[in-house]
């Protein structure tokens, strides 16, 4: 228990140095509200994105249909609001269309979700396979679809989800917080979230002792699923259009955050507060080096070392541990 | 026949035979000799990525990075010769020699500090790309060597068409062809290539076996990143410009090819020859959806289900099989 802790300080003191860094090195702009806001909207998506691959990597699986789901599921909403709202003359009425598209794009990505839970649960296919081959199979449908066009032309209601600011903070923000939020009470709280970190740590044993580990899982897998879509929903109002193929980039990113946050690929352990710490760490780093004018690609190259210091770090401190306890 | 039925390549190799059936009856082209040395030597980019992963998933790790290594490898090299010349031997020197050096360090990474192979490599894949594209700039190479350019054109022997068109076993695709037997006698008849199927099965009974596990893992991840810089080379040659953003992103439908031939993700499973089929099975896919005038937005709906349906079936197979034996597990 001792050791997770030390993870999060671990963490912690990352994301206050390089917060300090960044400070020091743009001492005019880093510490704007403008700067503050723009980081606050482009953290929503990948951070959703990365809930959504991190409860399945709690389980000891993980989900590579993410990011097509995400996709597929905002171009059923998109869809939907393009034949039925005109943007520039709204019909009365149209609330309800709205609410209508948002819940057949959320439905969607949970159906995937459950398929990929039963491929994962039921058919017993490991989850790397499942979900690789449904992210070809969602990516292609989202191709055969769209035909390769945007769809464009969103009403301003829907627009307002990833643009919109209340009381300073943007609508994205509070939507993921929310959803952060419910990540973190379902996962600490209730009996799906303690059976989730028991059948990552040892299906076996949860198995016997009485948890229904096919149910959990495709639980998990429908969680997934319906995080990826809500993280579409964020995605289409930004881009004010839908289309296949957007975000792809953010796949593997999302399984570095949750590493780094401190969830381990093997399952069982991860904490929803370690995956927002390393979010920010990564949205600063990404957002400093912008303002210094860095190349976005070296950026990336520098999550890749900050992922691999962190894993050399916990690798080391844990041979301390070790020995100081024999 | 019995036996034939228990390997997963069987039924690799049926889907085949039944989906080259149907191609042939919609476009007779299919079937044609020309096409099929066409088809090959289009697809040994492919092919000799597969090799190298197949290594990987048998030692029971993953390599992601592998698409970055090819890319570094192919700029390396294209910049390198085209500074200071050369001939086609130093550009496969170059290409190996980097291949091998991005292999070996994530190698280190992984057997020093025993960081899941998975995250290993996706780090550097982030680390070898974006360090390229600063350096790089991201610019395109186009003026390559006459000689590369002549290398590329050169047929082993040579058939004709009766409109009068030659074709014939161009020399990339025997690269490929080499690649494979020399990969088959490793994993086939040496210790090493033994080692990295105990090591796959069970780490720690290899290691009682006495297989060094430091050189057995150094060897799987310089392999693959040999491969991918030989691969990287041939991508050259194929098509020769070099752009640094053609490659990456590709690695998952390697991957998707590699496991379809059979190789398991838990490792310890997985042969070249499941790996060629399943190359195979992607490359006739592909090429017969042209020659059918389907659509080729359909692609990835098609492959995506054949993915899903073989995963599936081959979970089933090793459910029915693993209730039939009875296991004893000896932590």
């Amino acid at each position: 228990m001792r050791s997770r802790h030390s993870e999060l300080i671990i963490l912690g003191c990352i994301t206050t140095a390089i917060f300090a860094l960044m400070w020091v090195f743009n001492p005019n702009q880093f510490l704007r509200i403008g700067n503050l806001q723009n980081m606050a909207f482009q953290l929503p998506e990948l951070g959703l994105l990365s809930l959504a691959m991190m409860v399945t990597m709690l389980t000891g699986g993980i989900n590579l249909s993410i990011i097509a789901t995400a996709n597929l599921s905002g171009i059923v909403t998109a869809l939907i609001l393009t034949a039925m709202i005109n943007p520039d003359a709204p019909p009365p009425g149209s609330g309800g269309i709205i609410i209508l598209a948002i819940c057949a794009g959320l439905l969607t990505a949970m159906l995937i979700g459950l398929l990929n839970g039963i491929l994962v649960a039921v058919i017993d296919v490991s989850p790397i396979l499942a979900t690789l081959g449904m992210m070809i199979l969602v990516n292609g449908l989202t191709i055969v679809i769209t035909k390769g066009y945007v769809i464009s032309g969103l009403p301003n209601a829907v627009r307002f989800i990833g643009n919109g600011v209340v009381l300073g903070i943007p609508m994205g923000t509070i939507i993921f917080a929310l959803c952060a939020g419910i990540m973190a009470l379902i996962l600490n709280l209730t009996v799906l979230g303690f059976n989730i970190y028991m059948v990552g740590s040892n299906p076996t044993a949860s198995n016997f002792a009485g948890v229904n580990n096919t149910a959990v899982l495709i639980k998990t897998y429908i969680i997934s699923g319906l995080y990826a879509g809500i993280a579409a929903m964020i995605m289409i109002s930004r881009f004010n259009s839908a289309k296949a193929g957007y975000g792809e980039s953010y796949l593997l990113v999302t399984i570095l955050a949750s590493v780094l946050g401190g969830t381990s690929a093997a399952g069982g352990f991860g904490k929803v507060s370690g995956l927002v710490m390393s979010l920010i760490i990564l949205q600063i780093a990404s957002s400093g080096f912008n303002l210094l004018g860095v190349s976005a690609f070296l950026t990336i190259a520098f999550w890749g070392f900050i992922i691999i210091l962190v894993m050399v770090v916990n690798f080391i401190s844990a041979k301390v541990l070790e020995r100081k306890a024999a | 026949m019995k036996n034939l039925l228990k390997h997963h390549e069987t039924y690799v190799l049926l889907v085949i035979i039944i989906f080259s059936a149907i191609i042939t009856v919609i476009n007779p082209r299919f079937l044609t000799l020309e096409n099929f040395f066409d088809v090959v030597k289009s697809y040994s980019f492919i092919g000799i990525l597969a090799v190298g992963v197949t290594f990987v998933l048998i030692s029971g790790g993953i390599d992601i990075s592998f698409t970055a290594v090819a890319t570094v490898a192919q700029y390396v090299m294209a910049v390198m010769i085209i500074r200071y010349g050369g001939n086609i031997f130093t550009a496969f020197l170059l290409a190996a020699a980097v291949g091998i050096s991005l292999g070996l360090i994530n190698a280190t990474l992984i057997y020093f500090f025993n960081i899941p192979t998975i995250i290993t490599t996706i780090a550097t894949l982030n680390i070898y790309y974006g360090i390229l594209i600063v350096i790089s700039g991201g610019k395109w190479i186009y003026a390559l060597p006459g000689w590369f350019r002549a290398f590329a054109d050169i047929r082993l022997f040579t058939l004709c068409t009766d409109e009068g068109i030659k074709y014939g076993l161009s020399i990339i695709t025997s690269i490929w062809i080499l690649v494979v037997i020399i990969a088959w006698v490793i994993l086939r008849y040496t210790k090493l290539g033994r080692g990295i199927y105990a090591m796959g099965g069970s780490m720690n009974a290899a290691r009682r076996a006495g297989f060094n596990i430091f050189r057995t893992q150094m060897f799987v991840y310089s392999f693959t990143g040999l491969m991918a810089g030989l691969a990287g080379l041939v991508q050259a040659l194929l098509v020769q410009t070099v752009a640094p953003n053609s490659i990456v992103g590709k690695e998952l439908d390697v991957i998707a090819a590699v496991v379809l031939g059979g190789a398991s993700l838990a490792g310890g499973v997985g042969t070249l020859f499941g790996t060629i089929l399943g190359v195979t099975l992607i490359a006739i896919m592909s090429n017969g959806m042209t020659l059918m005038r389907v659509s080729s937005f359909w692609y990835n709906v098609f492959i995506g289900l054949i993915i899903i349906l073989s995963v599936a079936f081959s979970a089933y197979q090793r459910r029915t099989k693993a209730k039939r034996a009875i296991a004893v597990e000896v932590e």
